[in-house]
């Protein structure tokens, strides 16, 4: 059957149009990310400079100072989450993928899925229950074990469905060679699965590396450096929040290049989970 | 499971050290490397049986796929199993390694012993029974973050064998006995994925061989090979039987004629007839097998 010439050429048409449209709503979809880095470069970079890295925060009034307290701060509290997070998390998703029943992996999963969706503030509230009452204090161990909890869920799920991706028969290759489960789960399984796990566990981090709410009452915030994990420790959000809410011009540059560094920081994140899984997908064989 | 146990179920002919070989094997006993050939730990005379099935039914949830088998499958001889797709070959392969009861809700009834050892023995530790039933699966599965020398000695690895130079020792000759050596030795440090899918096979070969079993099973392991690399399998099985009992599940039945010693037919988990692979072939005494065998069904 021939289809007539200005048939087609209409098909043609309809069509383009068609693809023009999706594509100006893809570009509508991550204009956001545009705008935010762009305005975020505009009112931030200008106050970017090597003290801000270096140097504490300066009090009201005197001009310059950083936020030195809060980078580090936040590193320390990623770290300490990641102490909670990346162990339960991980043995959470071989559990999950190599040893639970079916009726048991359900309850599991349906758990972490709804705590996927608490509100970070309710876990504020929680560490602020759990660590910041018994303690009688704010403190990093209380903003790290807030920060902690919510990567356990994060981690659990992508954790299972990167080991889930290990196709079966290397499992029953290494069953058949007598080698014991747990062996099999860390020294082949888990090594195959390895790319896809570090990057579960690194897009966890970025997603509560710009937490604030879980950090307000249990971190809490501090203007000069920490020297024990239980006292309040600063954090970038804590301090962007504090500055943004200040009466002061300074204040408010410096929140923006507090902004900017954040933004940069998930950024490097995310970028070194595109340079892990580049090629094949994280690392899993087809 | 239901498995009816003997207070003696030694055969007169089994040889007194084989009990002892049920028993985990300590990282020193496996360390030891007793090479068949100078070792006298599993003498295994060639009119001894590997395998003694005994009434052996098996399940998968309620659905039974293997009603009441008994055979007896011959040591250092190559044993085929033949049958149409879905008739209980591989559940069959795998009740005698127990990588059946892996599956979930699958189930057995009945006995088997392994050189005179109830496998599925109240005290019996089913890794120590895959040490000495090897396998080798149809699709090769080389693990993918190893080198070639690293997929040839990781059965030994994580059962604590750490000295370098037995290490060296075994793979040298599992690869060697895989007809591989030859081809891999000047880059044994490549991944065991980056061979051809013939050489990929015969790593997992090399691989099973390595923990030095008494045992090969194989399921199909040329069926997703090209003939020239499915004749190189099969040459390497006709040399392997010196040493081991080989049972090798195919749908090829040119192949099961070629490199088999025995043939044992099975339909619908039942099985038909079991022979020498002769006269199974030239003068089978159930109809059944004959139409299966001269391709008029299956």
């Amino acid at each position: 059957m021939t289809v007539s010439p200005t048939y087609h050429t209409w098909r043609m048409v309809k069509s383009r149009i068609m693809s023009c449209v999706a594509f100006l709503f893809a570009m509508l979809a991550i204009a956001p990310l545009g705008l935010i880095l762009f305005y975020l470069i505009r009112a931030g970079a200008g106050s970017l400079d090597l003290s801000f890295f270096t140097h504490l925060p300066k009090p009201v009034g005197e001009v310059g100072g950083g936020m030195a307290n809060a980078i580090v701060g936040t590193l320390v509290l990623l770290g300490l989450a990641a102490m909670i997070g990346v162990p339960t998390g991980v043995l959470g998703g071989i559990y999950l993928s190599e040893y639970g029943t079916d009726n048991v992996n359900w309850w599991i999963r349906f758990g972490a899925d709804i705590l996927n969706g608490v509100p970070s503030i309710v876990w504020g509230i929680v560490a602020y229950t759990l660590v910041v009452i018994p303690m009688k204090g704010f403190s990093a161990y209380a903003g790290g074990v807030a920060l902690g909890f919510m990567m356990i869920p994060l981690v659990i799920r992508t954790t299972e469905e990167v080991l889930l991706l290990v196709p079966n028969g290397y499992r029953e290759a290494a069953l058949a060679l007598g080698i014991s489960r747990w062996k099999i789960t860390i020294q082949i399984i888990g090594k195959t699965a390895l790319k896809g796990i570090v990057t579960g566990v690194l897009l966890a981090l970025a997603r509560v590396a710009g937490e604030t709410a879980p950090l307000l009452f249990t971190a809490f915030g501090n203007r000069f450096w920490t020297h024990s994990l239980s006292d309040p420790i600063a954090a970038l959000p804590l301090q962007i929040f504090t500055y943004a809410i200040s009466p002061y011009d300074d204040w408010h540059r410096q929140a923006w290049a507090g902004a900017l560094v954040l933004m940069l920081l998930t950024f490097t994140i995310n970028i070194g989970v595109r340079a892990l899984t580049r090629g094949k997908l994280a690392g899993v064989p087809k | 499971m239901n498995v009816p146990v003997t207070v003696n179920n030694k055969k007169p002919g089994a040889p007194e050290t084989t009990r002892k070989q049920m028993e985990p094997l300590s990282p020193a006993t496996v360390a030891g490397a007793p090479a068949p050939e100078n070792a006298p730990a599993r003498p295994t005379p060639s009119s001894e049986m590997a395998f003694d099935v005994n009434r052996l039914s098996g399940w998968f949830s309620g659905h039974q796929v293997l009603f009441d088998l008994n055979l007896q499958i011959q040591a250092k001889a190559v044993t085929a199993i033949i049958g149409p797709s879905g008739c209980g070959k591989s559940t069959f392969l795998r009740c005698l390694n127990r990588m059946h009861e892996l599956v979930r809700a699958a189930r057995l009834e009945g006995k088997i012993l392994l050189f005179g050892d109830d496998v599925y023995g109240p005290n019996i530790d089913p890794t120590v029974v895959r040490r000495r039933v090897g396998m080798v699966f149809q699709k090769s599965n080389p693990f993918p973050t190893m080198t070639i020398a690293e997929n040839v000695t990781v059965g030994l690895r994580l059962n604590g064998v750490r000295n370098r130079s037995i290490l060296q020792e075994r793979m040298e000759k599992a690869l060697r006995m895989a007809a591989l050596w030859d081809e891999v030795k000047d880059h044994l440090d490549r991944p065991g994925t980056s061979l051809s899918g013939g050489q990929q096979q015969r790593l997992c070969i090399a691989r099973a061989l390595a923990v030095q079993p008494e045992v090969l099973l194989m399921d199909e392991p040329a069926s997703a090979l090209d003939p020239i690399a499915t004749m190189k399998i099969e040459e390497l099985i006709q040399v392997l039987k010196k040493d081991y009992t080989i049972v090798i599940v195919t749908h090829n039945m040119q192949q099961a004629a070629r490199c088999s010693d025995y043939t044992a037919f099975f339909y619908m988990g039942r099985l038909i007839e079991f022979d020498k692979t002769e006269k199974i072939f030239t003068n089978p005494s159930n109809k059944q097998t004959e139409d299966y065998v001269t391709g008029r069904f299956g």
